[in-house]
């Protein structure tokens, strides 16, 4: 999540299939209010958010997917 | 995409609270190489749905797999044309209503490109609705986004042949009397091989309309209903950008290979989705090369058949 592109669409906030994402109290540089992720056990990291996002701020990733990029990430440190 | 990796934003997962900060968790959003960076945040208003449909975009052309260095978007004039501006592969901004002309050149300039013009419906429709007509009658091989959003945005709200029987606009105090265009009847009828509607709710279908227009050879056309919040919804008292995309979930209906004719919109009212037309016809080049190549035999070179 990039908060200072943010534009406070609440796009992300209602169409999230798992509801996981509300919006913070604080506000950006801006003055919009921001998404925040505040049931992150709920979250699948499938993505929608980032889909619907006209803003380019948001996105979700799949742990899977953020674990295989790290142990490449590793692998990379260790080649160098 | 020779500066895909500069400029990288990251952003670490604690500010979404998700997972504990740890050394490499830092990573940028998959489409931010696809984005000039140094042009982000856009102009577009909160609510607009033109970034959406960037957003779905950017997935279907990095789906398709396409060659980055050979795909050139054009743009016209408005909201909608400054897309061109914001997305990372070669592009040009024409003047209003003239990137399908531009594009035309282009693609048969070099016909190994992959040509899209992204535009709005004012610009394609009003300004350049000539244009239009031509290019999908001759099936340039190029690849026309339109996005809709019934008025002209970026001008203050003024009425497009596009806004809808019955709605009030900045120059339509009292509501709208002019019939509005069918786009998908109209390049149905010009002669368009693929013709889709979404809107920005349907993202998975459009990113996907997206995937199979960039592959596809021929004029394709595709259309995509965003909301405008600032001066349409606001002018019509239909709320923000999200009440209009819940307007959009309840009265769509995804109804593939209907009949063009019948998928005209009205105000608030049912919106028919899918993809309309999938057919195939001879590109202009193809059909040029054919020609010449039956008139003059072996004494014609073909001209771009490799790349159609």
């Amino acid at each position: 999540m990039r908060t200072e592109v943010c534009k406070g669409c609440s796009y992300c906030l209602d169409f999230c299939p798992s509801k996981c994402i509300e919006f913070s109290k604080d506000f950006n540089a801006k003055g919009y209010h921001y998404p925040v992720l505040v049931r992150p056990e709920d979250c699948s990291g499938c993505d929608l958010c980032g889909l619907y996002c006209p803003d380019f701020a948001i996105f979700g990733v799949r742990l899977k997917d953020l674990e295989k990029r790290i142990q490449a990430r590793h692998a990379e440190a260790k080649a160098a | 995409m020779s500066n895909a990796s500069r400029d990288t934003e990251t952003c670490a997962m604690e500010d979404a609270g998700a997972v504990a900060p740890a050394p490499g968790l830092e990573m940028q959003n998959p489409i931010m190489p696809y984005l000039r960076q140094e042009r982000i945040p856009h102009i577009w208003c909160p609510g607009c749905g033109i970034g959406t449909t960037v957003n779905c975009f950017i997935r279907g052309l990095e789906e398709s797999g396409l060659d980055l260095n050979k795909v050139a978007i054009v743009s016209g004039i408005g909201c909608t044309g400054r897309v061109a501006g914001y997305m990372n592969l070669d592009s040009f901004h024409t003047t209003h209503g003239r990137p399908i002309p531009f594009a035309t050149g282009l693609k048969l300039a070099n016909p190994e490109l992959k040509v899209v013009v992204y535009s709005g419906d004012g610009d394609l429709f009003a300004i350049g609705g000539n244009h239009f007509f031509h290019a999908a009658r001759r099936n340039m091989d190029i690849m026309v986004v339109c996005v809709n959003n019934h008025t002209y945005g970026m001008t203050g709200g003024q009425v497009a042949p596009t806004t809808p029987l019955g709605a009030t606009v900045s120059t339509m105090p009292f509501g709208n009397f002019e019939d509005s265009f069918n786009l998908p009847f109209v390049a149905d009828a010009c002669g368009a091989v693929y013709v889709a509607r979404w809107t920005v709710y349907h993202v998975k279908q459009l990113a996907r309309a997206m995937k199979e227009g960039l592959a596809k050879k021929g004029f394709v056309f595709i259309e995509a209903l965003a909301p405008c919040p600032t001066l349409y919804s606001r002018r019509n008292k239909l709320g923000d950008g999200v009440d209009q995309l819940k307007y959009f979930k309840e009265k769509s209906v995804i109804r593939h290979g209907a009949n063009t004719k019948d998928v005209g919109l009205s105000f608030q009212g049912e919106i028919v989705v899918g993809k309309f037309v999938d057919r195939e016809r001879p590109t202009w080049l193809d059909a040029m090369n054919e020609h010449f190549a039956a008139h003059f035999g072996d004494q014609y070179q073909p001209y771009g058949v490799h790349h159609g």
